[in-house]
């Protein structure tokens, strides 16, 4: 068994062994889902834009791979309180496999709570435009799983407590979600709001999963990608340099 | 022979406050050595120095011939560890939390199974193996902790406190399975305890630190005579001048006030 594999099943057991994590991973975007949807589809569609839900979903899909991935750095700071951390620090094995084998974890647990997610939209009436391009959809889900994990274990490497944590959750991670395109269609908002939105990474993500999912784009698919990659390689950079410093 | 352990005129500082303060000591191959003092002497700061858990603020340590600080990979390879405070993964199982570490250690895997169910048993938890080690009580986590470290045979192995709360028939039991591992793989021991007994049974050479400095070092004999005293009790009451210290109380209380606080933050 490796390293990675050992890593990556732990996490798994941690999650699948917390039934409350399970039910809260989908319980509030589905809240959101069934709010936003329902609550805003006549206004949406007065303004000629089609469906509100068909709108909604990508962007809720990304808000929850965006929280349960930062879910992820919250972890290590429970390692560090409950002491583990240090087995897996002094273990004669590379911090950068450490790292991978368990954010490789978050990213799995990420993806199964964005997939669940698809499928209860489904039921709720969400359709795909097209299904060969959901694996595309997947792919991407995978890419900013993996770059807010990444960033997550950079601030959890240096952050020491919880609240901290939740601090720096709250003034980065939510704004960075409402201030994206996944909750309003990018044309027709004011030009302030579109050159904030047009540098948040999340845009893509979510302009990314809306292309394969719905067949809407603002900036192409191909831009999505290469700013989802270009983000994914910095966080990764910074999470690992960071995880490599820490002191227990 | 070249030291298996040497320490460098080693500092320590959080902030202001030294830690540890210059020490420098060595430790032979195959050597079973204690380090004893006070609490808050600056004993397990020294020990994850030695662990490239923290870096020296100055000093130089090597291990095996591998300086800590510059070759923390090369260093990690030579030692295993039994630390003062709990390491356990609380969410999975005893039998889990041995496997892991068997896969982070590399151990053959033929050996895997049969050892773990020798340690497991050696600890009284074999059957328990299957529960949730955040169902167990203070004292089976500690066993277990100990059951893991022991897993993999290292070339140094650094025990803080391990016997720490454990009765004292568990405590001869440990003791005598880590002398064994001594004797048949010239596993070098370095160990604390506030046991001074335990220092006095098993260890071949002893250093006394106090207030972050080492005061004293040699084996039970050379100590009492530097002293002019009868015993080893007496020894390190002149020279730190403190009685030993009902450690078991202070950590119980350590443990609850960590308790706490990661209860607080859990309902926020
Ligand atoms: N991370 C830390 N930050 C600040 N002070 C620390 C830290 N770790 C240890 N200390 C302090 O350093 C001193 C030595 O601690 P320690 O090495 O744990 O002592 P011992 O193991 O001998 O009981 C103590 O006064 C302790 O409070
Ligand atoms: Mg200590």
């Amino acid at each position: 068994m490796s390293v990675i594999y050992i890593l990556w099943l732990r996490q798994i057991k941690r999650f699948s062994r917390s039934g409350i994590r399970i039910v809260m991973g989908f319980v509030q975007p589905l809240v959101y889902m069934l709010a936003l949807g329902y609550g805003l589809n006549s206004v949406f569609q007065l303004s000629g834009r089609g469906s509100y839900i068909q709108f909604i979903v990508p962007g809720i899909i990304v808000q929850t791979i965006m929280f349960s991935s930062m879910f992820w750095g919250a972890n290590i700071i429970w390692d560090k309180q409950f002491g583990f951390l240090k087995e897996t620090l002094v273990a004669p094995v590379s911090r950068m496999k450490i790292m991978l084998g368990s954010a490789l974890g978050g990213a799995t647990i990420s993806l199964i709570q964005g997939i669940i997610l698809f499928i209860v939209a489904f039921v709720l009436g969400f359709r795909p435009y097209n299904w060969n391009y959901v694996p595309i959809a997947i792919v991407f889900m995978g890419m900013l799983s993996m770059a807010i994990i990444s960033f997550s274990a950079g601030i959890g490497a240096v952050v020491n407590d919880m609240q901290a944590f939740v601090a720096v959750n709250n003034f980065l991670l939510i704004p960075l979600f409402f201030l994206s395109s996944a909750l309003f269609p990018l044309d027709g908002v004011p030009t302030a709001m579109k050159i904030i939105a047009s540098v948040n990474p999340i845009s893509y993500a979510v302009d990314a999963i809306r292309m394969t999912l719905i067949h809407q784009s603002h900036f192409g698919l191909w831009n999505d990608f290469f700013v989802l990659l270009g983000t994914l390689i910095v966080l990764l950079a910074f999470g690992s340099y960071r995880f490599k410093q820490i002191q227990a | 022979m070249n030291p298996i352990i040497s320490v460098n005129n080693v500092t320590k500082k959080f902030g202001d406050f030294t830690a540890v303060d210059g020490v420098s000591f060595t430790v032979q191959p195959g050597e079973i050595f204690a380090f004893l003092g006070p609490n808050g002497a600056g004993k397990s700061t020294t020990i994850k120095m030695l662990t490239t858990l923290l870096k020296p603020t100055s000093g130089e340590l090597r291990l095996a011939g591998h300086d800590v600080t510059k070759e923390q990979d090369a260093t990690r390879k030579m030692f295993g560890i039994v630390f003062q405070d709990a390491s356990l993964d609380d969410e999975l199982t005893a039998f889990e939390n041995m496997q892991l570490h068997a896969v982070l250690y590399g151990i053959n895997r033929k050996q895997v199974s049969g050892r773990i169910e020798e340690l497991l048993k050696l600890v009284d938890l074999w059957e328990r193996r299957k529960a949730i080690v955040k169902t167990f009580s203070g004292g089976m986590k500690r066993r277990l902790e100990i059951a893991r470290g022991l897993m993999h045979h290292p070339k140094i192995m650094f025990l803080d406190e391990p016997t720490l709360g454990l009765d004292a028939q568990t405590r001869n039991l440990l003791w005598n399975y880590i002398k064994e591992l001594n004797q048949k793989e010239q596993m070098t021991i370095f160990f604390t305890t506030h046991y001074l007994g335990e220092a006095e049974a098993v260890a071949q050479r002893i250093a006394f630190i106090d207030h972050g400095k080492i005061v004293a070092s040699g084996t039970t004999e050379e100590l009492k005579q530097q002293t002019g005293t009868n015993n080893l009790e007496e020894a390190y009451l002149k020279l730190t001048g403190t009685q030993v210290r009902d450690e078991t109380l202070d950590s119980a209380e350590g443990n609850r006030e960590r308790f706490r606080s990661i209860m607080k933050n859990k309902q926020r």
